[in-house]
Order: structure tokens, then sequence, then C-alpha cells
């Protein structure tokens, strides 16, 4: 049993979260179960206003919820202040969005070291680990590009490589390719897969059915609730 | 505080927002300069004040006889009242206590020459006391002593500049010069800080003018210096007590206004010191106001700053960031930046009034303006204070919002 519960890397039970705008509850997670096993690779699919954000949101911490319970990694996420918060998303997640976020003023290299100084890591290591990561995503000769001398491709595999130099145990992507051409999402989806492939558990939030068939477990939801969870044959990026 | 990487982080930080950051210190030098250049120009308009009154001593009383306006005690009015040395002694028995100093004054004008040359100088006839009176400087020699009092000495002390139009270059001490057909002794030569009319003023023993010129014992004036120590309210009930006194004593109606004529410097005093003090206040204010000028103005730049940067504060803590460390960054930013730019605008301040020194003493009645170091140093602290304040609340708030609530600000 004990073993059972150890392999879930995500594990919600029962989620419901609500908006207060103005006098009106605009109630937008329902009641969401939904686990997530170590080294998958899940997409999260629903039109906007279906509530696949704040999902996403509540996993990554950015957001509380009201109702429920959140394990990650067999670690209760509830009221949690945000210093600690910090702390935990350092450790556990790295974000990629759709609007890449990465500071305008800081270099490519610069970026991917920001995650390694708030863990504390000493300048030396961190510089040649991030070093490491950004050859990962093949953009080792652009390390000292700003961010606007960037591509739009490029930059969101400066966001992938931030995300993963601090080794989080799960990725989650908002929309990543929402602001990028076929062509260019397909190599960013690629460099994802190749993630996944070594055991990275990732999460991917989208509503292009394309990107969602690169994965390898769709959930759609649909007005709060899910309604539909299935495993299907990855298609390969590239 | 003392954390290499932090500090790293706020130097790049600086390097890449250049004009931010000048905006930010240029405030903050421009506000130190203005209140130090103000300062220090308010300081030397008290200086200037304080050079005005720097004549005679402010603790003196005149005491002389006039006319009476009022008939009294069997005498008809008009009368000339004179003061006498018996009127000094008394006052100087019966109000001993509150009295430091007393001096007579009579006051003639004579030919006074030296071998060759003469000229008409005021001579006055007077006591020890009255350098103290008058604030008389002694160049050579030495002032009237009480053996010249006593013994009717023909001692005298001269001005500058008699010594300079009768003698030149020529040693003037043991010198003898001659008027009213006598010779008297020069023992001493002295200078006075109020101008050139003092210093054409030849003192001799009261006594001595009083036997060889007129033959009586009445002066002219009774200059008495009292105990500073008895304050303003002090000082005008002495002058009630003295009138009363030498009204009783002459036998003048106690309410005639005229008969006996006080005149003291207390007055003055006291007027001078609220002109200072209100000065003092208006100096006070024009800094604590370039102050606040300085303050708001850091703390819009600080909010514009914290507002703009709102997006990579939630970019920070999306990676990792504790809100702490987004409001010691912040902060950390803001005081080094307000710090080296204070200081900054704090010697740039000083250099100008020191490199301005006295010439607007003519045309704008400022003297030697200055800061003292104190004042400035803690100005510039509060600046800085107040800016560590003023992007400390925006950044707070920015620190505690959601960062995808700050994701999401485009």
């Amino acid at each position: 049993m004990q073993n059972f519960i150890k392999t879930y890397m995500i594990n919600i039970k029962g989620l419901h979260k609500s908006y207060q705008m103005g006098s009106n509850s605009l109630h937008v997670l329902k009641g969401i179960d939904f686990e997530v096993k170590e080294g998958e690779l899940v997409a999260i699919m629903g039109s906007s206003g279906s509530g696949k954000s704040t999902l996403l949101n509540i996993i990554g911490m950015l957001d509380n919820y009201d109702k429920g319970s959140y394990e990650l990694d067999n670690v209760i996420i509830k009221d949690m202040d945000e210093t600690k918060a910090a702390n935990y998303r350092n450790k556990f997640l790295g974000f990629i969005f759709q609007s890449f976020n990465l500071i305008n003023y800081k270099t490519a290299l610069e970026n991917v070291i920001l995650p390694l100084y708030y863990q504390g890591v000493d300048r030396k290591k961190r510089e040649t680990k991030a070093l490491k990561y950004l050859d990962d995503v093949g953009l080792k000769n652009w390390a000292t590009h700003m961010p606007n001398e960037l591509s739009g491709g490029q930059k969101q595999r400066v966001a992938v490589a931030r995300a993963m130099v601090a080794e989080p145990k799960v990725l989650l992507a908002d929309e990543l390719t929402g602001a990028l051409d076929s062509k260019t999402s397909k190599e960013v989806m690629d460099l994802i897969q190749k993630i996944n492939k070594k055991g990275k558990t990732i999460l991917v939030v989208t509503h292009e059915e394309d990107i969602a068939q690169m994965c390898k477990r769709i959930v759609r939801l649909k007005d709060g609730l899910i309604v539909e969870d299935k495993k299907i044959n990855q298609k390969k990026a590239l | 505080m003392f954390n290499r990487d932090r500090w790293f982080e706020i130097f790049e930080t600086i390097k890449n927002n250049k004009l931010r950051t000048f905006l930010a210190g240029f405030t903050v030098a421009l506000g130190i300069l203005i209140f130090i250049v103000l300062f220090g120009f308010g300081n030397g308009l008290e200086n200037t004040l304080k050079e005005y009154f720097k004549d005679d001593k402010f603790n003196t009383i005149f005491i002389s006889g006039g006319r009476t306006s009022k008939p009294f005690g069997g005498y008809e009015s008009n009368r000339r009242i004179e003061l006498t040395n018996d009127d000094m002694k008394e006052i100087s028995e019966k109000f001993d206590f509150f009295i430091e100093g007393i001096t007579p004054r009579v006051t003639i004008s004579s030919e006074v020459g030296y071998k060759l040359k003469s000229n008409n100088y005021t001579i006055r006839g007077v006591g020890p006391h009255h350098q103290y009176n008058e604030m008389t400087i002694m160049m050579f020699g030495r002032y009237l002593n009480e053996m010249d009092i006593m013994n009717k000495e023909k001692n005298i002390v001269i001005g500058r500049l008699v010594k300079q139009d009768l003698f030149g270059d020529e040693k003037a001490i043991g010198k003898y010069l001659t008027g009213g057909g006598r010779s008297w002794k020069v023992v001493g030569v002295f200078q006075d800080d109020t101008g050139d009319n003092e210093e054409r003023t030849i003192y001799a023993p009261y006594t001595t003018m009083q036997k060889i010129l007129k033959n009586t014992d009445e002066v002219d004036q009774i200059i008495l210096s009292y105990n500073e120590s008895i304050g303003y309210d002090g000082a005008l009930e002495l002058e009630k007590k003295l009138k009363t006194f030498l009204k009783n004593k002459k036998k003048i109606d106690p309410s005639d206004p005229r008969g006996i004529r006080l005149r003291s410097a207390s007055k003055d005093l006291k007027e001078n010191q609220d002109f200072s003090d209100a000065l003092a206040y208006i100096i006070l204010l024009v800094g604590i106001g370039t102050l606040l000028a300085g303050v708001i103005g850091i703390s819009n730049i600080m909010v514009f700053v914290v507002k703009e940067r709102t997006k990579e504060f939630g970019i920070r803590k999306a990676i990792g960031a504790s809100p702490k460390s987004i409001i010691a960054m912040v902060l950390q930013e803001a005081i080094f930046i307000t710090t080296i730019s204070g200081y900054f605008g704090l010697f740039v301040g000083v250099g100008i009034l020191s490199s301005l020194g006295d010439t607007l003493e003519k045309d704008y009645y400022i003297t030697d303006p200055y800061v003292d170091l104190n004042t400035a140093v803690t100005a510039t602290i509060m600046l800085i204070i107040f800016g560590a304040i003023a992007g400390y609340i925006p950044a707070r708030r920015a620190s505690k919002i959601k960062p995808i609530e700050a994701l999401n600000d485009k």
C-alpha cells in the first residue's frame, strides 16, 4: 500500500476553487480528482474558462485552493506562507509560461542561473550548471545574448532550461507553444518529449489538439470538472 | 546585507537599468545639494546679523540726566538734572548684587596734537570698566586703571586711527600729547571692531577730566553692565528700579517721563534674539521643506520602479524567490543608490558653499555660509531612511502579490 502511494507525484482529491468577482462568486473548480505518477507526460485540455489554468496554478503553488487536498510528492500542500511556498516552488517545480517570462535585462545565461541563485548554489557551480542546461536546449552559443536578441523559440528554450536547471520533480508548462509558430512549436515539444524520456514528470496545459497528441495522456476539463482522462499513443513531435 | 551574491545581483540590476538608477540618484543628490546650499545661506544670514550687533555689550544700561517736564517738591519744571560721582557711587552700592561693573562718562571734543600735527578728537573721561562696555581691544600698552582714577593721572589711551594720524609709524606708548594746554601721556593704543568713529576717540581718567576741564563732580552718563544671569526680565526690572531710585534721589515727579533717561541694549538684545530665532526657524523650515521634497521625489521614483518591476518580481517568485528576498533586494538597491548619491550631493553642496566663501557678503548679506557636518550628515541619513521607507512600502506590496497576478500583469 505504502509503495503504491509513493508512486504518485501529484495526488489531488475533491479540489474546489472559487474566485470572488465583486459580489459574485465564480466557482471555477468543482471537485477535481487527479493523480499523476512519476515520469508521466500529461496534457490538460479544455476551452478557455474550463479551469485548466487555475488547476495548473494550484499545482504550481501559485494559487490557493478552497476545499479538497493536494499532495505533491507526498507532501501536503495547503495554506503555505509565501516564504515556504517559494522554497517549495524552487525545489519541486519548474515553470514554463506562454509569454516566456524571461527577465529582459538579464542574458540567457543569467536567466537560467537565477533559480540556482535562489537555491543558494555557489557562484562558480551555478554558472557551470546553467551553461550545461543551456547546452542541453542547444543554446550554449547564445548564453550572453539578451532575451530581445533571441527568437520566440529560442526564448522558450531558455525558459525550458531555466525550469530544468533547478532539477524539479515536476515541470509545469502553461500554453508553452501559444506564442510560437507550428514549426517552432514542434521543436519545443520535441525538447519536452526528450526531457520526459529521461524520466521527468511533465504537465502541459494546452488547447491545441496536435500538441496534446504529443503527450502520453490527455485530461479534458469542462466547466470545472474532469470529463475525460485517457492514455493515448504518443505522437512524435518531429 | 553582507551577502556577496546579493550585492552582485544588485550591481547587475543597477548596471542594466542606468536611467532608473540615474533618476533616483539625481533626485537624492539634488535634494541634499539644495538643502545644504539653502541651509548654508541661512547660516550666512545669521552670521551677518551677529556681526551687526557686535558693537556694545548687550548687558549695558546707559543713564543720563535730562530736563524735567513736571514741577515737583518745590522745584519748577524744565529743571536740568545733572548726574554726579556720588550718584554713581550710590547706585553701585545699592545695586551691587546685580551690577558687574560701572563707569561714568564725561565727553568733550578737543584739539589734540603731537609735535607739528594736530586734530580734533572726541575725548571721553571714563573708568576702567568702560573697556568692557565698549568691548575695546588693546593693541599696545594698557587700558586705564584704578590708580589713574584715584591719582587723577594725565594718562590717556588713544584709538588706532588717532595713533595713525598723529604718530604714523612712530611708537606712541610713553609719548606725550598736548590738549587743553596740558600734556597727556599715552599709555595704550586700542582698536574697536565698530569702526572708524570709535577708533578716533581718546580715553582719559574721568577724575582727571573733571578736575582739569570742568572742576565739578558731574558726569554726562553713567554706564553700567548688569549680571547677564538676571536675564531679560531681570534687566527690565533693574531698569525700573534704577529709574525710581534716581527720581527719588533727584526729587523728580515719579510720573515724569523726562528727567532721567535710561537707554539699554536689553530691548535690542531681545529683538535681536527674537529675530535670530525667527530666522533659525525659517532656515529649519526651508531645510525640512527641501528634505521633504527630496523624500517625495525619491518616493515617487521608488513607487514607479517597483511598479515597473512587478512582473520581474512575479517571475522571481515563480522560480523560488521568497517575499523577504524581494523586499531585501529592493531596499538594498534603494539604500545603496541613495547613500552614494546622497553623499555625492553633500560633498558638492559643501564644496559650493566653501567656494562661495564671502563673495555674497556685500550684496546679499550672507557671511561665511556653512553647514556643520553633523547637520549635513544627519540630513543625508534622514533622506536615506525615508528613501528606504518609501521603497519598503511598495516593495512589500509587490512581494505579497501572487506571482500569477504579477505574471498576468502585461
